[in-house]
C-alpha cells in the first residue's frame, strides 16, 4: 500500500512531463489526461486515506524510502516519504480540491490558444505541492517548497504578453525567494544543530538544543512561511498575482501555496514548541495579517482583489491559530480545510462572474447579477454564509475553535488576541457582504468593455458549475462533519497534539459574541451598500479608505524601504565593478597582452637567435643545477 | 690522474665477444613496427605508382595495430607489472610506463595515419586524388619539375614508411634503459619528422623552412644529449640508468676508477643537465621551445597532429624514466632547476599564445604550456605524479589529434584557412565541427567533464602532494590565461560574424572523421569517466630498473 504514496506524486508529476513535451499532438485532448492524473492522485489519496483509518491509531503513520538522494559520508538525504494524519489532510484537500479546479479550468480556458501549457502548470504545482506536504524531510520539503513556487511563478504569469501579468508572476516569485532563503536559512541551522534534517531525529533531538538556536530556526521557519502564505511584511505579492487566470487564484488560495506556510509551522511544532519567543512572532504575524488583510478586503472594487485581501487574512487566522501552540494546531489545520472548500467555491464563483461579464472585475460594473447566473448565485452564497462564520455551517465551527483558543491564552495578551479574532470575524462579514451587495443585487451597473461590446451576463457550462456545486458541499458541511464528536481534532492529535484550552468565556458565549459581531458587519455592509445606489465611480472615500485601495501602502513601503537603497546599493557595486574590478581585471589582461607583444619579439624566426637562446638556456640550466649544490 | 672505466662490458680475458640474448617477443612492438617500416620501403620501391598509397595505409595500419596488439598481449602477460624486466642485455626495460606509453603512442600513430590518407580535401588534379603531402618532395619549390609532378597526381607515399620509423624510434624512447639506446631512439625518430615537416604540398618554402629550422635545432639538442652522455659515463662508468643511479647514491661497489671521478659532482651534475637540454628540447620545455612554434606551422597539418601528440608522449616517456631510474637519489640538485623550468614553460607557453593570430601557431604555444603542466606531475618524484603524467599524456594526445584534424577541415581557395579571422563565424556555418572544436578547446583549458581537466587535477594533485604547491599556484594562474586564448576561439567561431569571403568546411572522408570522432570520444570519456584509465595509469606506474 505504501508503494502507492509515490504514485499519489507520480501522476501529476507525469502529467505534467507529458502536456510540456507531448506536443501540438496532444493540443486537443491533453486536459482531460491532466484533469484524469489529477483525479488518480486524488483516488490514490483516498485509498491510502481509507487505509489509514483501518488501521489503529499508533500505526497509522507511515514512511516509504524511495531512494537515496545524496548519499554522501556524514550527510545523507534520502528521497523518503512520510504519511501521516497531517499529511492526509493535506492530500485529500490538494488532490480534490485541485481536481475541481482542473475540471473548472476544461471549462474555463477552453477558448485559450495555450491550454494545453496551462493544465500541465496545474498539474506540476499539484505535484510539487504534494511533495511538499509528503516529504520526510525539510531537503525533500524544500524541493517541493521551490516547485510550488515555480509552478506560481508560471501560472501567475501565464498571460505573459499583459505586462502586468508578468511584473505580477515576477514578484510573486522575488517576495517569494526572501521567504525560501528563510526556509533554506532554517534547513541550514538544523543540520549544524541535529546533524540531520530529516523530521524524526530533528524533532527528537530538538529538546536537548538551546533554547537560542531553537528560536533561530522557529524565527526562520517563520519567515519562509510568511512568503508562501502571504503574510506581514512579506503579503504584497498575494494581490498582484490575481493577474492569473482564475482558476489559478482558486488554486494558490485554496488548495496549495498560501497553504503550505501554515503546513510548515504546523509540521514543525516540535519546534515551535519549544521556543515561546518563535511562537510570539507566529501569533503576532498571524494576528496583524488577519486585520491587514481583512482592511485591504474592505476596499477593493476589483472582486478578485477583496477575495484575495480575504484570503490573506482567513490565512492570518491560522498562522495565528498555529502560533498558539498544541491549543491551536488542529483548529488551523481544520480551518485550513474549511476554507480551502468555500474559499475555492468563491474564487471559482468569482470566476463564473467574469466569465459572463466579459471578464470585467470592477464590482462597481457588475449588479443584478443573481437572475442572470442562478447556479454562480447560490454556490456563491454558500461559500459567503460559509465565511462570514454563518451559524453551523463550516467557517462558523473553525473559526469559533480559533477565536476560543485565542482568548484561552490568557491575560491581556488572550483579550488583545480573542478581540482581533472578532473584530476579523466582523470586518469579514462587512466585506463579503459589500461584495455580494455589489455583484449579485442592486441595479445594473454594466459597462461596455474596451471594444466596445455591452455584456451579456450568461450562466458557466458544466464543466465550470459542477465544481462549484460540489465544493458548495464542502462549504456546507464540512465544518459540522468534522466538529461532530470532535472528530477531526481526534484524528489529528497523534501528530499536533492537543492541549485543552482554558477560554475565559465558554464556547457558547464566545460563539454568540462571534455570531453577534458577524451579524453587525453584514448589518454595517446592508446600510452602505444595500439600501442605496453603489456609485459606478468610487467616491473618494476616507484617509484608511485610500491607503486600503492601495493595499495599506505595502508597496509604497516596501519602494521606499527596500527598492530604493537596494538600488542605490547595486548602482554603487556598478560602478565599483566597472570602474575597480573591472578596471583590474582588465588591465591584467592589457599588461598580459602587452607582455606577449613583447616576448613574441624574441621569437624573430632567425634559426641563429633560436640556436643562441637553447645555448643560453643550456649554459643557466647547468649553472643553476651547479648552484644548487654549492647553496 | 686521468680515469678510465673499462669498456667492455663482459669484461675478463676472453677475446670473444658473446652473442647477445634477444627477448624478441617483448620487444615485439618494436620489432613489428620497424618490420612494418621496412616491408613499406620495399612496396616504395617494387609496387606500381597508383596501387602505392592504398597498400602504404595498409601495411602502416598493419603495422601499428599489430604493435599494438602485441603491447596489449604482453600488459595482458604481466609485463607491465610483476613480470616487467630489462631486456637485450639491459639495454631496454619493459615495464608499465613503457607499455603504456607504447600503447598510446600507437594508438595516436593509427589515427594520424588516418589523416594521412584523406584524399577528400584538396580538390582533383587530372582526375587523380591527392593528399597534403607534395607531389615531389625533392622538387625545387615552384619549379617546372614540380609543376609536372603535382599535374600527373603524384603523392609522395613515403610518407608511410617514414612514419613507422618514427613510430619505432618512439617506442624505444620512453623504454630505452641506457643513455645511448635513447640516444639512438632519439636519432631513430627524430630524423623521419625532420624529413615529414618538409614535404607540405602547400606553402612549400615554409614547410620547407621549417624542417630546416627543426633538423638544425635538433642536431644541436642532439649533440647536448650526447655530450652530457659523456660526461655520465665519465662520472659513472656505465651508460645504464639502473647503475649509474647505484653510484650517485653510493650503493655500487667502488672501484679505483669511481673512486676518482665520484670526486668530482660537476660530472654528474652538467652531464645531467645537458642530458636534459637534450630531452626538454623535444618535449618543447622553455627555453627549448622556440623551435615548435614554426615547426607546428610549417610541418604538413596531419604531420604536426603527429608530431604534437606523439613525440610529446614519447620525450615525456623518457624524461621521465631518466629522472625517476637513473636520478632519483639526487632529487634535491635537479627539482628546483625542473621547477624553473616548468614555471617557465607554463607562463611563457600561455602569454605568448595570447597574441598569436594563427590557429596552428595558437596550438603549438598551447602545447609548450602542456608540456609545462606535464612537468609539474614529473616534479612530484613519486608513484602518483608517474601516474598523472601518463594519463595526462594519454588525455592530451586525443585531444592535440583531434584539434589538428579539424584544423585540415577548415580551408579556402589557398589550403588551409590557419589564420583566426577567418575562423569568425564558422560556428554558424558549421555548428558540428566548431562545436567539436570547442569540446578540444576546453579540454586544452582544463575545464570540467573533458579529459583536460581530469589529467590536469591529477598532475597538480600530485605536485602538491609532492610538496610543489607554489608550482600549482602558478600552474592555476598559467591555466587562468590560457582559458582565455582557448576560450577566445570559442567565441570567435559561435559569437562573430563570418567573413563574406570565409573559408569553407570541407566533408571529409571516413578516415578524418573516425579520428576525430576517436578524439571527441576519448576526451568525453576521459572527463566523464576517468576511473579506470586513471587505475590503469596508477598500476602502470612502477620502472624497473
Amino acid at each position: 500500500m505504501n508503494s502507492l504514496i509515490p504514485l499519489l506524486i507520480a501522476a501529476p508529476l507525469a502529467g505534467a512531463a507529458l502536456l510540456l513535451l507531448g506536443g501540438r499532438a496532444l493540443d486537443r485532448f491533453g486536459h482531460w489526461i491532466a484533469t484524469a492524473l489529477a483525479a488518480l492522485s486524488c483516488a490514490f489519496g483516498l485509498v491510502l486515506f481509507f487505509d489509514m483509518l483501518g488501521r489503529d491509531t499508533e500505526h497509522r503513520a507511515v514512511t516509504t524510502r524511495l531512494f537515496s538522494w545524496i548519499p554522501v559520508n556524514g550527510f545523507q538525504a534520502d528521497v523518503s516519504f512520510q504519511l501521516d494524519q497531517l499529511s492526509i489532510v493535506f492530500v485529500l484537500l490538494i488532490t480534490g480540491v485541485g481536481t475541481l479546479i482542473h475540471l473548472y479550468s476544461v471549462g474555463y480556458m477552453a477558448h485559450d490558444e495555450r491550454r494545453r501549457r496551462f493544465f500541465a502548470y496545474l498539474n506540476l504545482f499539484l505535484a510539487a505541492m504534494l511533495i511538499l506536504v509528503l516529504a520526510d524531510n525539510y531537503l525533500l520539503l524544500y524541493v517541493g517548497w521551490e516547485g510550488v513556487g515555480l509552478a506560481s511563478y508560471l501560472l501567475i504569469g501565464f498571460w505573459q504578453h499583459k505586462p502586468s501579468a508578468a511584473t505580477a508572476a515576477k514578484k510573486a516569485f522575488i517576495v517569494n525567494r526572501v521567504g525560501d532563503l528563510g526556509l533554506s536559512i532554517a534547513i541550514m541551522l538544523m543540520f549544524a544543530e541535529f546533524g540531520s534534517f530529516a523530521f524524526h531525529p530533528v524533532f527528537s533531538a530538538a529538546g536537548d538544543a538551546t533554547e537560542g538556536k531553537l528560536t533561530a530556526i522557529g524565527l526562520m521557519l517563520l519567515l519562509a512561511a510568511c512568503g508562501k502564505s502571504a503574510q506581514v511584511p512579506l503579503q504584497s505579492w498575494l494581490g498582484d498575482a490575481m493577474e492569473g487566470p482564475t482558476p489559478v487564484s482558486a488554486l494558490i488560495h485554496a488548495a496549495t501555496m498560501v497553504t503550505a506556510g501554515v503546513y510548515l509551522i504546523t509540521r514543525s511544532s516540535a519546534i515551535f514548541d519549544l521556543a515561546p519567543d518563535a511562537q510570539t512572532a507566529v501569533v503576532v504575524v498571524g494576528a496583524v495579517t488577519l486585520l491587514f488583510g481583512a482592511i485591504v478586503g474592505c476596499a477593493k472594487d476589483d472582486i478578485k482583489k477583496a477575495l484575495a485581501g480575504s484570503t490573506m487574512s482567513q490565512i492570518g487566522y491560522m498562522i495565528m491559530a498555529a502560533g498558539l501552540g498544541p491549543v491551536g494546531y488542529a483548529f488551523a489545520i481544520m480551518h485550513l480545510v474549511t476554507h480551502g472548500f468555500f474559499k475555492a467555491g468563491l474564487f471559482l464563483g468569482a470566476g463564473s462572474v467574469m466569465h459572463g461579464m466579459n471578464d470585467e472585475v470592477n464590482m462597481r460594473h457588475y449588479g443584478g447579477l443573481r437572475k442572470y447566473m442562478p447556479w454562480t448565485f447560490w454556490t456563491f452564497m454558500a461559500g459567503y454564509a460559509a465565511i462570514i462564520g454563518f451559524p453551523f455551517l463550516s467557517g462558523f465551527f473553525s473559526k469559533d475553535k480559533i477565536i476560543e483558543a485565542a482568548l484561552a491564552k490568557g491575560g491581556t495578551e488572550g483579550w488583545i488576541l480573542g478581540g482581533c479574532a472578532l473584530l476579523g470575524a466582523a470586518v469579514t462579514a462587512f466585506y463579503m457582504t459589500r461584495v455580494v451587495l455589489l455583484t449579485f443585487f442592486g441595479e445594473k451597473r454594466w459597462q461596455p468593455d474596451a471594444e466596445g461590446n455591452e455584456p451579456h451576463p450568461h450562466e458557466s457550462p458544466k464543466t465550470m458549475v459542477i465544481p462549484m456545486v460540489v465544493l458548495t458541499f464542502g462549504s456546507l458541511f464540512a465544518g459540522g462533519l468534522f466538529s461532530l464528536g470532535d472528530s477531526f481534532l481526534n484524528f489529528l492529535e497523534p501528530v499536533t497534539g492537543f492541549e485543552e484550552g482554558h477560554s475565559p468565556l465558554n464556547a457558547l458565549t464566545v460563539s454568540a459574541i462571534a455570531t453577534v459581531c458577524m451579524a453587525a458587519g453584514v448589518g454595517l455592509a446592508w446600510l452602505m451598500y444595500g439600501r442605496s445606489p453603489v456609485p459606478v465611480k468610487p467616491p473618494v472615500g476616507s484617509l484608511l479608505t485610500r491607503a486600503a485601495r492601495r493595499d495599506l501602502l505595502q508597496d509604497d513601503f516596501n519602494h521606499a524601504v527596500l527598492v530604493r537603497p537596494g538600488s542605490a546599493l547595486a548602482a554603487t557595486l556598478v560602478w565599483f565593478d566597472s570602474k575597480g574590478l573591472d578596471g583590474f581585471v582588465n588591465g591584467l589582461a592589457a599588461a598580459i597582452g602587452g607582455l606577449s607583444g613583447r616576448l613574441r619579439r624574441i621569437q624573430t624566426g632567425y634559426v641563429r637567435t633560436y640556436a643562441l637562446s637553447m645555448f643560453g638556456g643550456t649554459l643557466v640550466l647547468v649553472a643553476s643545477t651547479l648552484l644548487m649544490r654549492s647553496v | 690522474m686521468i680515469a678510465t672505466h673499462a669498456l667492455a662490458a663482459a669484461g675478463g680475458n676472453s677475446p670473444s665477444i658473446p652473442a647477445p640474448h634477444i627477448e624478441y617477443g617483448q620487444l615485439s612492438p618494436m620489432l613489428v613496427v620497424f618490420g612494418a617500416a621496412l616491408v613499406g620501403i620495399l612496396a616504395e620501391a617494387f609496387l606500381p605508382r597508383r596501387l602505392r598509397a592504398a597498400t602504404q595505409l595498409g601495411i602502416s595500419l598493419a603495422g601499428l595495430v599489430g604493435g599494438f596488439v602485441a603491447v596489449v598481449v604482453l600488459a595482458a602477460q604481466g609485463h607491465a607489472s610483476t613480470r616487467a624486466g630489462l631486456l637485450a642485455m639491459g639495454s631496454v626495460a619493459i615495464d608499465g610506463p613503457a607499455l603504456f606509453l607504447q600503447g598510446v603512442i600507437l594508438l595516436t600513430a593509427v589515427l594520424a595515419v588516418l589523416t594521412y590518407a584523406e584524399g577528400r580535401l584538396e580538390p582533383r588534379i587530372n582526375g587523380h586524388r591527392i593528399d597534403a603531402f607534395a607531389a615531389q618532395a625533392a622538387a625545387v619549390p615552384g619549379g617546372e619539375q614540380e609543376r609536372e609532378a603535382t599535374r600527373e597526381g603524384l603523392r609522395t607515399t613515403e610518407i608511410y614508411p617514414l612514419t613507422l620509423f618514427a613510430v619505432g624510434g618512439m617506442l624505444l624512447f620512453p623504454a630505452s634503459n641506457d643513455l645511448l639506446t635513447m640516444f639512438v631512439a632519439l636519432e631513430v625518430l627524430s630524423l623521419p619528422l625532420y624529413l615529414m615537416c618538409a614535404i607540405a604540398r602547400r606553402r612549400r618554402l615554409l614547410s620547407q623552412e621549417a624542417a630546416v629550422k627543426y633538423f638544425l635545432l635538433g642536431a644541436f639538442a642532439s649533440a647536448f644529449f650526447l655530450f652530457g652522455t659523456a660526461l655520465l659515463y665519465g662520472y659513472a662508468g656505465s651508460l645504464r640508468l639502473g647503475e649509474i643511479a647505484d653510484v650517485v647514491s653510493g650503493v655500487a661497489p667502488v672501484t679505483p676508477a669511481l673512486a676518482v671521478t665520484t670526486q668530482n659532482d660537476a660530472l654528474l651534475l652538467i652531464g645531467l643537465a645537458m642530458v636534459s637540454v637534450g630531452l626538454l628540447f623535444k618535449v618543447g620545455a622553455v627555453p627549448f621551445h622556440s623551435w615548435t612554434p614554426d615547426v607546428y606551422q610549417g610541418a604538413p597539418t596531419p604531420v604536426t597532429g603527429f608530431m604534437a601528440a606523439a613525440t610529446k608522449t614519447a620525450a615525456f616517456g623518457a624524461l621521465l624514466r631518466l629522472f625517476y631510474v637513473a636520478f632519483p637519489g639526487i632529487r634535491w640538485d635537479w627539482r628546483p632547476v625542473m621547477w624553473g623550468v616548468a614555471i617557465l614553460t607554463m607562463v611563457v607557453g600561455s602569454i605568448l599564445a595570447v597574441t598569436q593570430q594563427d590557429v596552428k601557431r595558437l596550438l603549438a604555444y598551447s602545447s609548450i604550456a602542456h608540456a609545462g603542466f606535464i612537468l609539474t606531475g614529473l616534479i612530484a618524484t613519486d608513484r602518483r605524479g608517474v601516474a598523472a603524467v601518463l594519463f595526462y599524456l594519454l588525455a592530451y594526445s586525443f585531444v592535440t589529434l583531434g584539434a589538428f584534424a579539424v584544423v585540415t577541415l577548415v580551408r579556402d581557395s589557398k589550403g588551409e584557412a590557419t589564420h583566426l579571422s577567418s575562423w569568425a563565424g564558422l560556428g554558424r556555418r558549421s555548428p558540428l565541427l566548431a562545436a567539436v572544436f570547442a569540446l578540444f578547446l576546453l579540454a586544452f583549458a582544463g575545464i570540467p567533464l573533458t579529459s583536460g581537466f581530469t589529467g590536469k587535477f591529477a598532475v597538480f594533485q600530485a605536485a602538491a602532494g609532492g610538496g610543489a604547491a607554489p608550482l600549482v599556484i602558478v600552474g592555476v594562474l598559467s591555466s587562468a590565461i590560457a582559458a582565455f586564448f582557448y576560450i577566445r576561439v570559442i567565441v570567435l567561431m559561435f559569437f562573430s560574424d563570418p567573413q563574406p569571403s570565409g573559408p569553407a568546411v570541407a566533408v571529409p572522408s571516413a578516415l578524418t572523421a573516425t579520428t576525430i570522432a576517436f578524439g571527441v570520444l576519448v576526451t568525453l570519456g576521459l572527463g566523464l569517466l576517468p576511473q579506470y584509465f586513471l587505475d590503469l595509469a596508477t598500476k602502470a606506474s612502477i620502472f624497473i630498473r
